[in-house]
């Protein structure tokens, strides 16, 4: 589903954030990407939705060559993604609700339909009673779940998560790991980079560990 | 193209909210747009009124022909009844210098004048209306009547339409360049207005972009603000416009009446408004689209 063929990124400056990396995910597989900071977890995971492109190599999403994608293809390739960013990145002029709803308004996903996979995505979450409620009301756990929320609203094949349990007390990690963890079990691929690989541990998933930008031990 | 429609709406919709958002920002915004616009706008109310009143005067042209002074009856009757007889007539109408003399006595400020004079000065005249209203035919007729006996003097009334005409003319030009210029200031406040806009919402584009949005998906909106913010301009310049048509109008019909002319000021005409509602909500949004592709980074 998701393939790396040597792929090489060095940014400007001559950093080598990644090096001759291969692997594959395979459809409804989950990976718990690991490894020091800097090792290119985030690097790997910005590759996939062409965020940023490779400058060695190829990344192949869904069959598709993602690192030789035409800009206007783009937008299309992120449809089919559930992205959850390190730093959440959620809008904080609107409720719950309508940070939830910008991905099916982008999708052009008639309103009334949205209204309702909106509320089946923030139920999923638990977060059906807070609505509402604006991200700036919610704690750190909550504004996880969120974020959450929103990369599952549209029902993409593929979850990609950046440091989700980053910044959580324990037992809020571990109900976010849970959550990643059930919605592998209904058959989607899940992408994780975390620190916390213990977290994980018990759903006994693959993990690959990255070090200084190449597969790891 | 119901995906297309859903999406215009929605931009429509966050273009609105947004400019609700912000009521102080948008009703200032509307009213420097509005104050430009009612220039051009207010010019072009003045001009359709004069056309209209100089096609009522010029509507068909006329001849005046002047009797000398000392011309007798019979040779006034003799001319009037060529008149009435020529191939080119429509109409002529006799004004014998008694009735100009008391006409003018009555009129206001010229009576005392008039009234000092040792005897009548004006002649015997005749008003015609020709049946072929070329330029042409008109001057052909002036110079024949010019020598018929005892006619004083032939005059053109084409002269001074064409004065007017010309007069008209050059204050088109003067609203169309005015509103050119005042176009291109709406432009620039819009381009400014959109700048300050994508400031603000860099968050929502830079989100909406990781969540697969579409360049148009993002710019809809930008484009929605400006026409719209255009034509709420467009709207208070023509509110302007209507309220400084509806205070003139009584001042300028007392105007006219002092002319002999029973003359109403018209609101601006409905084709002009609807020109300026489509120009202001376009220059919103060329406004908008220059805003983005300077602004707007891919």
């Amino acid at each position: 589903m998701i393939s790396f063929e040597q792929v090489g990124k060095r940014y400007p400056g001559g950093i080598t954030a990644l090096a001759d990396l291969s692997l594959a995910v395979e459809s409804g597989e989950m990976v718990i990407l690991s490894g020091h900071s800097g090792a290119g977890k985030s690097t790997l995971l910005r590759l996939i939705p062409a965020i940023e492109r490779p400058t060695q190599g190829a990344v192949v999403v869904n069959g598709q060559n993602v690192s030789a994608l035409k800009r206007a293809a783009v937008p299309f390739l992120r449809r089919n993604l559930g992205m959850i960013f390190q730093d959440q990145k959620l809008l904080f002029d609107r409720s719950a609700f309508d940070n939830v709803m910008l991905p099916l308004a982008i999708a052009g996903v008639a309103t009334r339909d949205a209204g309702r996979r909106v509320r089946a995505a923030l139920d999923k979450v638990g977060l059906l009673d807070r609505e509402k409620a604006m991200p700036i009301a919610l704690s750190g756990g909550e504004q996880q779940r969120l974020a959450i929320a929103r990369a599952v609203v549209a029902r993409p094949a593929i979850l990609i998560a950046d440091e989700p349990t980053a910044h959580l007390d324990d037992d809020t990690a571990r109900d976010i790991a849970a959550m990643f963890h059930a919605f592998n079990q209904v058959g989607v691929t899940v992408l994780v980079a975390t620190h916390h690989e213990a977290l994980f541990a018990p759903f006994m998933t693959r993990r690959i560990t990255l070090s200084h930008g190449r597969l790891g031990p | 193209m119901k995906g297309w429609l859903l999406h215009h709406r929605q931009a429509a919709g966050q273009a609105l909210r947004r400019l609700t958002a912000t009521p102080v920002n948008t009703l200032l915004g509307a009213l420097v747009l509005g104050i430009a616009l009612a220039l051009p706008a207010g010019g072009e109310m003045l001009l359709a009124n004069f056309q209209r009143l100089a096609q009522r005067i010029a509507a068909t042209p006329q001849i005046s022909v002047f009797m000398a002074l000392d011309a007798a009856r019979k040779d006034t009757a003799e001319i009037e009844s060529r008149l009435r007889k020529h191939a080119q007539t429509r109409e002529v109408r006799f004004v014998p210098r008694e009735d100009t003399l008391k006409r003018l006595k009555a009129s206001e400020g010229l009576g005392d004048v008039i009234e000092s004079l040792p005897r009548n000065p004006f002649p015997d005249a005749f008003v015609v209306v020709p049946r072929d209203e070329a330029p042409e035919a008109l001057e052909a007729m002036r110079a024949e009547f010019a020598k018929y006996p005892r006619v004083e003097h032939v005059q053109l009334d084409s002269a001074w339409v064409k004065k007017l005409d010309a007069l008209l003319r050059l204050t088109r030009m003067a609203v169309t360049f005015l509103a050119a210029v005042l176009g291109i200031a709406l432009i620039a406040v819009t381009f400014n207005t959109i700048r300050l806009q994508i400031l603000t919402q860099g968050a929502e584009i830079e989100v909406s972009r990781l969540l697969g949005a579409t360049d148009a998906f993002i710019r809809r909106p930008f484009y929605y603000f400006g026409a719209l913010q255009g034509l709420a301009g467009g709207l208070v310049a023509w509110g302007a416009v209507l309220i400084a048509t509806l205070l003139l109008r009584g001042p300028v019909a007392e105007l006219a009446s002092l002319y002999g002319i029973e003359f109403a000021l018209h609101i601006l005409p409905l084709a002009d408004s609807a020109l300026l509602f489509g120009l202001a909500a376009l220059l919103g949004w060329a406004g908008a689209w220059l805003s983005l592709s300077r602004h707007l980074q891919d």
